[in-house]
């Protein structure tokens, strides 16, 4: 459907695109939002705003489903605004709680700058191909001449996919945004929202392909180094949000490195099975969270003896995300092992390595919330059923889905990836599952980088720093200024000069009806006299 | 003799009936109960005639093409009806007070008198019917200004505008004079073709020009406006600065375009340095006033500058412009005056001073007024904002960049202006004599309503354009 001309050739319509993609994605968006959507019944039960709770949430799906079916890239960009939108509006739900409005206000303004690299990313491509149609761009005999114009458009375009999928360095809002109600971090910032970057490339991938290499190998090294970075600050977090935020940065990292070294399909399918086991970790954490009302793990402990059914779907769900067969993000992993390790053998080892801290990470997380022992004050019990019942069955999906795809196992790397992951949970056992002083005798060996990470590498203050002196301070202060001093004072001079003229004319109205009329026959031989000069 | 003519003349007849039923009954039931009645009556029978206007009235011309009919004159005297039966409405109340109510039947009587003027005006084929018209128009107006004849500011401007009014019409009978005289006929139809650009024509035009202008209220044929505007009873000014003014503009429409058309690069420029200067100095001059009336005043002479704006550019899209425009006008300034009597009535005052923290005391009346003058000034989505668009547009493409610039520079300005009521009503502090909160005469209110609709409806469904377009063409 045609919905705004420009020219003959360059018009923007709306429509639904279904391809084996988008229908995955569909997938994904309504099986997860079905699943958050009841738990959410239970979670939210008893809050303020329950109401605008599920108006937000539905805006939100809707906008999501929008962007899924999109049939050209600036339809895809309005309903990329809208979901923005909604995310912040889900982040600030506590608008009360000051971290919350400043966690969606973070998310909004990162990115809305990404995207702002995106719209002129879009200007730039429709601009030399005449076209903002997916299927015209990806057609096998789309005319998209390489050249640097083609890399500006497409690192641009990356550059808004990095901001939604929070890629280095613009990850810095992911983490706060989990300020918002624990479902909506299980439904945007895990399982959805944040995978749109991943699909738009994965959606123009053959224009990446043709037109852009180079762009393609920026973001393999882009998405490499943000699986390992990420994968290192979750190690240190405390929060256990926060661990899965990053442990979700990670993943997408994941799934760009695939994309960068040209497997679209492994790089969706991690995005597929990753859904849903991390919503159902995040779901699982919000039913703790629920439970013991804290997000530290501190205040958590021994809870397998008290919540069984959330210990044992969130236990499946550590198993995935750590690779272990049969679990599904043991096939999707290995699919982009195997990419990584034909393309680029460093990538490979990071990718393994990221493999293993994964599973230290995640069992460092699982180990300090059900083993052990701790105190509480109230013993915590099980969710209520409308919320176990969503961890049952995307635990259910988590073990089923990795057999949805007939894949070719390479069974030398995939053994090198269950080998890495089972190192990583063996030392998170050691360290974590029965008392041990080893993770603070490791912690005072490596202080330095230990204090480095656990501060996320100090990429907000740098953030703060670059936007606080160089925006603020060298672009905004003399823009203010001008504004202030030289285009205020020409308007307020037009203005008080405007007054002051009428003040001038004001006593031509004398009141005196022989000077109006005295007025009234001099206009009009003036206006003749005019007439006739002039005409 | 053939009688048949009247048959051409429905409404114009109606009309009549009114008057001369409105004026018997005044007689007939002076200071008897039955008066309680003359006013549900005479409202009554104006809506009956406004409606009436609707149907499709007989098309072609009579008496020898004294008299035109034609859709688009139709749907003139509506948008006429319209606004007379809105300021019948508005003025019920303060012609119910005690000084008033022994003479409320002549402000009806005298209202229609003048209404049937306008109809003449705008049916005219002829220039001597056009200028019977505009003084059956004319004079009676100076007995509703001087209505409040013991009141100074009252008679003043009765006088005020019997004098500019005379001296005006002199000047336009002097004008026709010589028209004739180059042509050696007053027919419309005979005189589109023997119009060329002589000094003698041209002569006659311009003073001819001049006499509508005043009764526009154009820049330099303004200055009677704002003293009969403010002195005036209320009801009067609303009917002065809406209803008198579209017959006007109407009057101006038809015969720029029937008549002078061969002179149109004449009238052109002529037209375009008066809206110029019209909108400027209104503007200019509504930026210091004190009093609502007289500030409304100015207000209505740089709309008059808008207008213009529209007619000069004669292409159809022009016209319907200048059309909807004086359609949305009326509702915007009627909504306006409506809350002005109704705030009069209650205070006895018309300062902007006295409408400081309307808002706390009278929302609704404010929340009126807000809209009434923000349509003015052209702020989406009221009607306002469409009809200056409209006429925009109709500018632009008539390739009249420059014009559009002064006039939004001007809108500008004039949102100033009448963001100082807006801020009177919302945020100043009420002063100690502020207006008290108090109900509004029910029928007042029925015409409020009907302003307020006006305003929200008429530029958002599309329908009132293509209406408006559709009689233009």
């Amino acid at each position: 459907m045609e919905w705004l001309r420009f020219n003959d050739t360059l018009h923007i319509d709306l429509g639904i695109l279904l391809d084996p993609l988008s229908v995955m994605m569909l997938t994904v968006v309504g099986v997860v939002a079905l699943m958050v959507v009841v738990f959410s019944i239970g979670y939210m039960k008893g809050e303020r705003g329950f109401g605008r709770y599920f108006g937000l949430l539905g805006l939100f799906v809707f906008s999501m489903l929008g962007l899924v079916v999109a049939t050209n890239i600036f339809q895809m960009y309005i309903f990329w605004e809208l979901v923005g939108a909604s995310s912040y509006l889900l982040i600030g739900f506590y608008y009360t709680r000051p971290a919350a409005v400043k966690a969606s206000q973070k998310a909004f303004i990162v990115t809305r700058f990404a995207d702002l690299g995106f719209l002129i990313g879009i200007l730039i491509l429709s601009s030399y191909t005449g076209t903002f149609d997916f299927a015209a761009l990806t057609a096998d005999n789309a005319a998209i001449a390489v050249g640097p114009q083609a890399n500006w458009a497409m690192a641009l375009i990356f550059m808004g996919a990095a901001g939604k999928s929070a890629m280095f360095p613009l990850h810095i809002w992911l983490p706060d945004a989990m300020e918002g109600p624990t479902p909506v971090s299980a439904l945007i910032h895990a399982a959805t929202m944040v995978v749109a970057g991943v699909y738009l490339i994965a959606r123009m991938f053959p224009v990446f392909q043709f037109a852009a290499p180079d762009v393609l190998v920026l973001i393999t090294y882009v998405g490499a180094f943000t699986a390992l970075f990420a994968a290192v600050i979750a190690i240190t977090q405390t929060d256990i949000k926060r661990v899965l935020a990053f442990s979700t940065i990670s993943q997408i990292a994941y799934m760009m490195v695939a994309l960068g070294v040209a497997d679209v399909a492994a790089s969706t399918f991690h995005l597929f099975t990753h859904a849903f086991f991390k919503a159902l970790l995040f779901l699982g954490a919000g039913a703790v969270i629920h439970a013991v009302h804290s997000n530290e793990m501190s205040r958590m402990g021994g809870l397998r003896k008290f919540m069984p059914i959330t210990h044992i779907t969130f236990l499946i769900a550590c198993l995935s995300i750590s690779g272990i067969p049969p679990f599904s993000g043991f096939f999707s992993k290995d699919e982009i092992l195997v990419a990584a390790f034909h393309h680029n053998p460093v990538v490979f080892g990071v990718l393994l390595l990221v493999a293993g801290l994964t599973a230290f990470y995640m069992f460092r997380l699982y180990f300090r919330i059900f083993w052990g022992a701790h105190h509480y004050d109230r013993p915590p019990h099980e969710a209520p059923p409308i919320m176990t019942i969503p961890l049952i069955v995307l635990a259910v999906l988590t073990c089923v889905t990795g057999f949805v795809v007939p894949v070719h196992i390479d069974w030398a790397i995939a053994s090198a990836g269950v080998v890495a992951a089972v190192i990583g949970i063996v030392v998170a056992w050691r360290f974590y599952a029965k008392p041990s002083d080893a993770p603070a005798r490791l912690a005072a060996r490596w202080a330095g980088f230990g204090q480095a990470a656990s501060h996320r590498f100090y990429i907000d203050e740098a953030w703060l720093w670059v936007t606080r002196r160089i925006i603020f301070g060298g672009i905004s202060r003399p823009v203010a200024w001008f504004d202030r001093h030289i285009v205020d004072g020409a308007m307020n001079a037009i203005g008080s000069g405007t007054v002051r003229v009428s003040e001038t004319i004001e006593p031509v109205q004398g009141g005196k009806v022989q000077s109006y009329a005295i007025l009234f026959v001099l206009s009009v031989l003036l206006i003749t006299l005019l007439v006739f000069v002039l005409c | 003799m053939d009688f048949s003519g009247f048959l051409m003349m429905p409404s114009e007849l109606g009309l009549l009936a009114i008057f001369v039923f409105l004026l018997a009954f005044d007689i007939l039931a002076a200071e008897t109960r039955a008066m309680r009645w003359f006013r549900p009556v005479a409202i009554a029978l104006m809506t009956v005639q406004m409606v009436w206007g609707f149907f499709p009235a007989p098309e072609g011309t009579a008496f020898g093409e004294m008299y035109v009919s034609s859709p688009l004159t139709s749907m003139m005297k509506s948008i006429l009806n319209i606004g007379t039966l809105v300021v019948m409405l508005q003025a019920g109340e303060w012609l119910r007070r005690p000084e008033n109510s022994i003479r409320e039947g002549e402000f009806y009587v005298i209202t229609l008198a003048t209404l049937l003027g306008m109809y003449i005006m705008v049916s005219a084929g002829n220039f001597m019917m056009l200028y019977l018209g505009i003084e059956i128009a004319s004079l009676p107006v100076a007995c509703l200004a001087a209505y409040n004849k013991y009141k100074e500011h009252s008679a003043e401007a009765g006088a005020k505008y019997i004098l500019m009014t005379a001296l005006s019409s002199g000047i336009m009978m002097f004008g026709l004079s010589y028209l004739y005289g180059a042509m050696g006929t007053m027919y419309f139809s005979d005189m589109n073709a023997a119009v060329a650009a002589e000094p003698m024509t041209v002569l006659g035009f311009v003073f001819f020009f001049s006499g509508l202008g005043f009764k526009i209220s154009l820049v330099p044929f303004h200055s009677w406006a704002p003293d009969v505007y403010q002195g005036a009873p209320t009801a009067t000014t609303a009917y002065l600065s809406v209803v008198s003014k579209a017959a006007a503009v109407f009057a101006l429409v038809l015969v720029l375009h029937h008549v002078f058309g061969a002179l149109a690069v004449l009238w052109h420029w002529m037209l375009w340095g008066l809206s110029v200067l019209t909108i400027v100095v209104g503007n200019l001059f509504a930026i210091r006033q004190r009093d609502i009336k007289r500030f409304f005043a100015y207000s209505s002479i740089s709309q008059a500058g808008y207008i213009l704006l529209g007619v000069l550019h004669g292409s159809s899209a022009g016209l319907t412009a200048t059309l909807y425009f004086v359609f949305v006008y009326l509702f915007s300034n009627l909504a306006a005056f409506g809350v002005i009597a109704a705030v009069e009535n209650q205070s006895g005052r018309t300062d902007i001073a006295s409408y400081k923290g309307l808002y706390k005391s009278n929302p609704r009346l404010a929340l009126v007024m807000m809209l009434a003058v923000f349509s003015l000034a052209g702020i989406p989505p009221l009607g306002g904002f469409f009809s200056k668009f409209f006429i925009f547009a109709a500018a632009a493409q008539g390739g009249d960049y420059l014009f559009v610039l002064i006039a939004l520079i001007n809108t500008v300005v004039s949102l100033y202006y009448y963001l100082r009521i807006i801020r009177a009503m919302f945020i100043d502090a009420p002063g100690a004599d502020a207006v008290s909160s108090f109900r509004t005469d029910p029928y007042n209110s029925v015409s409020l309503v009907l302003c307020t609709t006006g305003i929200l409806v008429v530029g958002v469904v599309s329908w009132f354009y293509n209406f408006i377009a559709q009689a233009t063409f």
